[in-house]
């Protein structure tokens, strides 16, 4: 086909374009994506019953807003990502604030344990299907958030992907912790971190294969 | 000074066509034919520059860039320059055409550096050649025609076409696998 022939045909259909498609086809997927994992949440593991008294204590808030902040800046970061030549500035170094800021918390309550008692800080009583059950929530925002991804326009797959990833983990574990009982930051600093991660470099490897266009 | 006025005329360009891009998002088509129009005379000069070795993929990354740009119109935020972004685009479709034809990239390298280790003897180039004649023979007529053709003899794609018969892309398709096959076997063997 002649150049001139197609930019003729471009332009032909073209008309008006609908602003904020960014934003709007993350709010479909992410909205879409958060509602099937809170509802397997619901169904098949369950909100964790003493709720109410929980929700009174400190801890049951970091465990929201630790995975929570971390899910907002891979949002900025996804939504970057998804357009040309957008710069990231600092959004991948803030995601380390988070990540310390409980990690600091968790060694002051280690610190404080007994020594004794520190694994069991650590590994609580579900560590070994935390990270599997933040994975298992995070899988339906990961297809919302590559399903996003892809009709916009990453030209940075890997990054791209992986910001995917996070946005999946970091929603994935809020929600999930609606769900687990666990209440020590040594607890959250690891076995959430393991699992926000799996999806995240799940991300990274699918992107390059997924998200191109 | 030199760099002032050339940043000027570049600014002037990115001025226009980010005036006539952003009337076309809002719905003007003229506006917005103009805009790729104008978009297309730097898109052309811009990959002949980086791809003076390709001469044939010239002007499918051309239209594919226009495509992406068109089918991706939406990402543009309007506080960015639109140079960065179409460069973004432009730089990616580049990376994703090399990518895909990578093998056939990688395969001429290969021969490229067979001629360079063994350029200064006779009878070593004349082994590596009779390795690729080969090596040729273990492909399939549809491919090793077109690679003969098109990459030995020096024909075009059309010519090409002419002589075997086959129809254009069928030929770049079988240049395209060909190489691809050999380069598998270099890999293979060495």
């Amino acid at each position: 086909m002649k150049t001139d022939d197609l930019i003729a045909d471009l332009a032909r259909g073209a008309g008006a374009v609908e602003p904020n498609a960014v934003a709007r086809r993350y709010a479909t997927a992410i909205g879409w994506g958060g509602f099937a994992a809170t509802l397997v949440m619901a169904l098949y593991l369950g909100v964790r019953p003493d709720l109410r008294t929980a929700a009174l204590l400190p801890m049951f808030w970091v465990k929201l807003v630790f995975p929570g902040a971390l899910f907002a800046i891979a949002l900025a970061l996804a939504a970057r990502l998804a357009r040309p030549a957008m710069p990231l500035g600092n959004l991948p170094r803030l995601l380390f604030v988070p990540l310390i800021a409980v990690w600091a918390i968790a060694a002051a309550e280690l610190a404080g344990a007994q020594p004794a008692s520190r694994a069991a800080l650590v590994l609580g009583r579900s560590w070994s299907v935390c990270p599997l059950y933040i994975t298992l929530l995070s899988a339906p925002i990961f297809a919302g958030a590559f399903w996003a991804m892809k009709r916009l326009a990453p030209t940075r797959l890997v990054r791209a992907g992986a910001a995917c990833g996070l946005v999946a983990g970091g929603l994935g574990a809020c929600i999930y912790a609606l769900h687990c009982d666990e209440m020590s930051a040594a607890f959250l600093g690891s076995w959430y971190v393991i699992g926000m991660l799996i999806p995240t470099i799940a991300g990274a490897i699918l992107g390059p294969k997924l998200l191109r266009w | 000074m030199t760099r002032t006025s050339s940043d000027d005329r570049n600014w002037t360009v990115e001025e226009r066509l980010r005036e006539r891009f952003v009337r076309g998002l809002a719905g003007d088509g003229a506006e917005y034919e103009a805009f790729l129009r104008e978009l297309c005379g730097h898109l052309r000069a811009y990959l002949r520059k980086r791809l003076a070795g390709m001469p044939d993929d010239i002007e499918d990354l051309v239209q594919e860039t226009l495509i992406a740009v068109h089918s991706r119109r939406d990402t543009y935020d309007r506080g960015q320059p639109l140079t960065a972004w179409v460069h973004a685009i432009a730089r990616y479709k580049i990376v994703d055409l090399l990518r895909t034809h990578g093998p056939r990239a990688r395969a001429t390298e290969v021969f490229d550096e067979d001629s360079d280790l063994f350029g200064s003897v006779d009878n070593e180039a004349a082994l590596a050649k009779r390795d690729v004649a080969r090596l040729l023979e273990r492909l399939p007529e549809r491919q090793r025609l077109p690679i003969v053709h098109t990459r030995l003899e020096g024909l075009s794609v059309a010519e090409a076409a002419r002589a075997t018969g086959m129809s254009e892309s069928a030929v770049k398709v079988g240049v395209h696998r060909g190489l691809k096959a050999l380069a598998s076997m270099i890999r293979g063997e060495r």
